[in-house]
């Protein structure tokens, strides 16, 4: 099966024909000469590396840091498309949190056989410590990266439903910066939806989400793993534009109850922290003991209700790729909504026919491990060895429970430019949603990721893939000029 | 049966401790099979001791102590009247359904060799029921007990493999084992009456299942035996992890040691001690 065949472009559609959010920038690229792309791409990678915006890669051969490859082309979208995909992506998120607050909480889901209640006590993303607690406002997943691909005009799919602590919105923000500084032009030939007030946005999320009891001005912090982590720089990023203090564990202590951070000043009281640490690593005293990363005494803290973590503790289990497959349901079931944003088809190879037609398809298939991420542990089996689809057929036989299979999209493309011009790779978009005590927010765009091998299907930043500005744009100054 | 219990935990430390939390599951409740009528917990050093119940009903006492200090000890005691309920642990609080005991941790977590003794163990009982008490039985012949082969983070899987342990790892396999036949099961610490003497280095662990129709049933394959009058219950969860009666940390306090002192005796024989 030819998967060009059916390829659509961002750009060009499927015949072509040039689709109209991109009639401005496809006549200026005809226009431009490219030793003037070339040029801007060389600056771009110098603004990169002055930023010092990078990204740790694991299992590499050595320790490596390097820049994420960025793209100059921006990636358009119509307001008219946009304000549709803004709707799906509200409706998702307020159930992912309507979800969490039942399962930790009444069950009704469970008890109504909608989902299978095996799938949530037995989930490892599951946190027992989390039942019969509250959190401020209900709010679960105060910061949801849902992950979106489209295969045509009118298709968005969510691929994944990131609820526990995605990562890219620094590489969303420095894009549009940099974009900024190398294509005034541009800009100017287009309205561009502005995204500069994401960190404000956050802000107000978290002040939203302090202990009922905390000061009406509450002091935030942003809890890192530290620098070693893959993420370090988008922490820091993201602390220096909320103006809060970056603190690892080590700088929080629990007294009576209380968080504190240490300071120069003596100890300050701490109302929310926007923590970039795993479940498992946040309390010794409550997970894992050996954790040298997180605070003795925090959830002790949560749980009196002193302190807001966000995200909260525990919404791992709602962005399980088996948990996936069922929020259609979980939209119906608390929403009463038909889901506005469609789920990739994916067969739950927990299920006898499923893996059944799953194992006969291999060479068709995506399988994906149910708790994995980043792209790890994943077949794509058109672009797969022999070898590599026999060794998953034994891992699917030993464990189906462990895996889901979805159908090779053909996502669509986005034009690149290259030293040799410009080509189409395969895209995705993770757009940022916030929600807090006055709702659920999406900032225009999101980040783009771009597999910046030809043909491939593969975007995450741990397996080579780039990145690109994120244009919502308004749909009246569309057209030719 | 009246019984008297009296547990010390001592921390000492080579270099002064600055501050030290400690959360601790050291408060029995009661259920059919006891009643407590007397129960206090002390810590030596200047603090609050702030009350909750944790996820699974138990009773969490938590402190936070400045420094510096060279020792800490917290000391529970209290009087406990236990009834014969034929091992069946009912009138108990349950704030999860049984199902969520299905759940495995990465201490209970099955190998092969564990699932296949599981199977091999019970292949051929009819029931649930009849399937754990085989399960319990096996588990104590194939087990040895030793203080030295295993530590408080050895898992199922590798006190299996050293085919020895303590009570907490003959608890975690008999979970690990009864979960893998589909029988909820959690883990219970608590104390045991002994015959062999009043003073023990340790408290006690066993496990208990869940039979449909009859409830959560205790096994105590350390003993091979149904609990019963002896055993006193202090805190079930998922695995020793999340059931531990003291979890803690410290700043400071380089070359930590810790003792612990368990006294559990029939009242009669104490009261002129306790008093």
């Amino acid at each position: 099966m030819d998967h060009r065949v059916t390829q659509f472009d961002e750009m060009d559609g499927v015949d072509g024909a040039t689709r109209p959010p991109y009639h401005k920038l496809s006549q200026w690229l005809a226009g431009t000469p490219p030793e003037l792309l070339a040029s801007r791409r060389e600056q771009a990678e110098l603004l990169f590396r002055r930023i010092g915006i990078t990204f740790a890669v694991y299992g590499a051969q050595e320790a490596t840091e390097r820049l994420i490859p960025f793209d100059i082309l921006p990636r358009i979208i119509a307001r008219s498309e946009w304000s549709a995909l803004e709707k799906g992506l509200v409706q998702r998120v307020t159930a992912l949190n309507l979800f969490l607050k039942d399962i930790y909480g009444a069950g009704d889901i469970l008890k109504a056989g909608v989902v299978p209640s095996e799938l949530v006590y037995r989930n490892p993303g599951y946190c027992p410590e989390m039942a019969g607690r509250r959190v401020p406002h209900d709010v679960y997943c105060h910061i949801a990266g849902v992950d979106i691909v489209r295969t045509d005009d009118h298709g968005f799919y969510v691929l994944e439903d990131n609820a526990r602590t995605p990562s890219g919105v620094s590489y969303m923000l420095e894009n549009r910066e940099v974009m900024m500084r190398l294509f005034p032009e541009l800009f100017a030939m287009h309205r561009v939806a502005p995204i500069e007030d994401y960190p404000d946005e956050l802000l107000a999320t978290l002040r939203s989400v302090a202990p009922p009891r905390a000061p009406g001005d509450p002091t935030i912090a942003v809890l890192t793993p530290g620098q070693y982590n893959s993420a370090y720089y988008e922490h820091s990023f993201l602390a220096d534009k909320l103006g809060v203090e970056l603190v690892e564990g080590r700088d929080l202590f629990v007294k009576d109850d209380i968080v504190y951070m240490r300071t120069t000043e003596g100890p300050r009281r701490v109302d929310v922290i926007y923590r970039r640490i795993d479940d498992d690593f946040l309390d010794p005293l409550t997970f894992r003991p050996d954790s040298a990363l997180g605070v003795a005494g925090l959830i002790g803290a949560y749980h009196a209700g002193n302190v807001t973590l966000a995200n909260a503790v525990g919404t791992g289990v709602a962005d399980d790729k088996a948990m996936y497959t069922y929020m259609p349901e979980i939209i119906k079931f608390y929403l009463g909504q038909e889901p506005l944003l469609q789920n990739v088809p994916t067969w739950r190879c927990r299920e006898p026919d499923a893996l059944s037609y799953v194992l006969d398809h291999l060479d068709e298939l995506v399988v994906k491990e149910v708790n994995g991420s980043g792209g790890y542990g994943m077949l794509v089996g058109p672009h797969a060895s022999r070898a590599q689809i026999e060794e998953f057929r034994a891992k699917l036989k030993a464990h189906p429970d462990n895996f889901i299979a979805q159908p090779t999209l053909a996502l669509s493309t986005c034009p690149i430019s290259l030293a040799k011009g410009v080509a189409p790779r395969h895209v995705d978009l993770r757009p940022f949603v916030l929600s807090g005590a006055k709702g659920v927010r999406v900032v225009p765009g999101g980040l783009t990721r771009v597999a910046m091998t030809e043909k491939s299907l593969v975007v995450n930043s741990s397996q080579g893939g780039g990145t690109k500005d994120t244009w919502v744009i308004d749909d009246a100054i569309l057209g030719p000029a | 049966m009246r019984i008297r219990i009296r547990h010390e935990t001592t921390y000492r430390y080579l270099e002064p401790a600055k501050s030290a939390i400690q959360h601790l599951r050291l408060t029995p409740r009661n259920y059919d099979g006891q009643h407590v009528s007397d129960w206090r917990i002390d810590v030596d050093r200047d603090c609050r001791l702030l009350q909750s119940e944790d996820a699974f009903g138990n009773i969490v006492h938590r402190f936070t102590a400045d420094g510096p200090f060279d020792s800490l000890s917290t000391v529970v005691e209290g009087e406990i009247t236990t009834f014969d309920t034929a091992g069946v642990a009912s009138g108990t609080l349950e704030r999860f359904p049984p199902e969520l005991y299905l759940r495995q941790t990465a201490l209970t977590a099955p190998n092969a060799a564990i699932a296949d003794f599981a199977r091999a163990s019970t292949a051929g009982e009819s029931g649930m029921l009849a399937a754990l008490h085989a399960l319990l039985a096996a588990l104590h012949e194939r087990m040895a007990f030793d203080t030295d082969a295993t530590h408080s983070a050895t898992t199922a899987a590798e006190a299996f493999a050293h085919g020895r342990g303590v009570c907490q790892d003959f608890a975690h396999l008999y979970i690990a084992c009864a979960r893998a036949i589909g029988a909820p099961a959690r883990y219970v610490s608590g104390y045991y009456l002994r015959t062999d003497g009043d003073e023990q280095v340790a408290g006690h662990a066993w496990a208990e299942a869940y039979v449909e129709d009859l409830g959560w049933v205790g096994f105590d394959p350390a003993n091979g035996v149904s609990p019963g009058e002896r055993h006193i219950r202090l805190a079930i969860a998922l695995d020793y992890l999340s059931a531990a009666p003291i979890r803690g940390a410290r700043a400071g306090g380089a070359g930590e040691t810790m003792e612990v002192k368990v006294r559990v005796a029939p009242t009669q024989q104490t009261q002129s001690q306790s008093q």
